[in-house]
């Protein structure tokens, strides 16, 4: 849950992150799950470093049951890394900056 | 002896964020580093309320978020990285992190534990069912069944949380009575959607997509059988996080970290804070107090140095 991260949902899923010619990084999230909140500054800083090449987009796994449930999300925090309309890579639970950034250089 | 730093703190839960707070105070030079999130383990507690001053409770992730608004309002600097691996051969601490080498006079460690696995083949369902976090993953198992592992205060707490969301939860617990305070005890066996498992251990997890059953031994009958449940969360005690120590300090059979009484580890200089330490007890409150004596400690030490 980042404040300035854009939210999405099961509508756009598609058109924003399927269809985009840039790789998008999606934060499932809730408002009841601390972790996620803990992780959104983390998130932020990684769109100021590399949201030129990359789209951060956050979905509301309360209010979208769809992708979630599409793709397998059981656990939150979860990025999933989609590339081309593909996933990428995933990464469920806190983790290191560090490891966002080593992800998201192998992804772009 | 010159230093980029009087004091480095590795790790920001409660323990970490409560040394800065002390450290701050004395208006030592203290950088608290952290890998992932302030916050620790309280982040994956649903709920808190065995620390004071909070008579209705509150959850982890708010205790968290307060313990690091104050530090940061007297000055702490909080900084996102992983350590590496450290050097406390000469007087000047090096902490080494991937980007660069940070040198202190003095050092606590507050790096905390992470919860401990099974080894049971449930890698390959974690964030497909397994977890370890009931506050971020319960709400997943609306009206479905899970299995809870474990018979400690975590272990009984979070069962009773998951009671919100899934239809029934199986206690598996290798004894046939419960570690947790007796006001949990107390809850968790009256409620009905609780089914305690006892004298037995979870020996394996199976599923086609997702999790789809459990696999129960009890270790009294030797009797197996496959409880089929959705979900399985875990909670069988906790392992220190101290993979870049390597020795340089003295631990426990365990490898938690070894302490006297003002929580000076072997090396001199280098203390101890929170579940880390080699403790009888691992609570916030224990945390604190800890963190408390280190920071103290660690004023103490640099004075004598000079």
């Amino acid at each position: 849950m980042a404040e300035n991260i854009m939210d999405i949902n099961d509508d756009s899923f598609e058109e924003i992150v399927l269809k985009s010619d840039k790789p998008v990084m999606v934060d499932f999230w809730a408002p009841w799950c601390g972790p996620c909140k803990a992780i959104a500054p983390t998130v932020e800083a990684l769109e100021k470093e590399f949201g030129d090449k990359m789209t951060f987009v956050k979905v509301n796994v309360d209010d979208n049951p769809i992708s979630p449930s599409k793709y397998g999300v059981q656990a939150i925090p979860t990025l999933i890394f989609f590339k081309k309309g593909e996933i990428a890579d995933q990464i469920t639970g806190m983790v290191a900056k560090q490891k966002l950034e080593e992800t998201i250089k192998s992804v772009l | 002896m010159k230093t980029d730093h009087d004091l480095v703190i590795i790790g920001a839960g409660p323990a970490g964020l409560t040394a800065g707070i002390y450290a701050a105070r004395a208006r030592m030079n203290v950088l608290l580093l952290e890998k992932a999130a302030p916050g620790g383990q309280i982040l994956i507690t649903d709920w808190i309320e065995n620390y004071p001053g909070f008579p209705e409770g509150i959850s982890g992730y708010d205790l968290s978020e307060k313990m690091k608004t104050q530090s940061e309002s007297l000055g702490l600097k909080i900084e996102s990285a992983e350590v590496h691996s450290l050097n406390l051969s000469g007087e000047a601490k090096e902490i080494i992190l991937q980007d660069r080498t940070v040198t202190t006079k003095s050092l606590i460690i507050a790096s905390g534990a992470s919860p401990r696995k099974l080894g049971i083949g449930e890698d390959k369902f974690f964030g497909k069912g397994v977890s370890f976090c009931a506050t971020c993953d319960g709400p997943f198992f609306k009206e479905k069944t899970v299995v809870a592992v474990g018979g400690g205060d975590t272990a009984v707490q979070e069962s009773i949380f998951l009671t919100k969301f899934a239809k029934k939860v199986y206690l598996v617990h290798r004894r046939d009575e419960l570690r947790a305070a007796k006001i949990l005890q107390e809850r968790a066996l009256k409620n009905e959607k609780i089914e305690f498992v006892w004298d037995s251990v979870v020996t394996g997890v199976e599923g086609f997509f997702g999790l789809e059953g459990v696999k129960v031994k009890n270790l009294k009958t030797s009797e197996e059988k496959t409880i089929k449940a959705n979900g399985c969360f875990i909670w069988v005690g906790i392992l220190p996080n101290t993979s870049f120590l390597k020795d340089s300090v003295k631990t426990d059979e365990f490898g938690f970290i070894v302490a006297d009484a003002k929580m000076q580890t072997s090396v001199p200089g280098v203390f101890v804070a929170g579940d880390v330490r080699d403790t009888p007890l691992r609570q916030i409150a224990t945390a604190v107090g800890d963190a408390a004596i280190a920071a103290i400690s660690a004023e103490h030490y640099i004075e004598n140095l000079s």
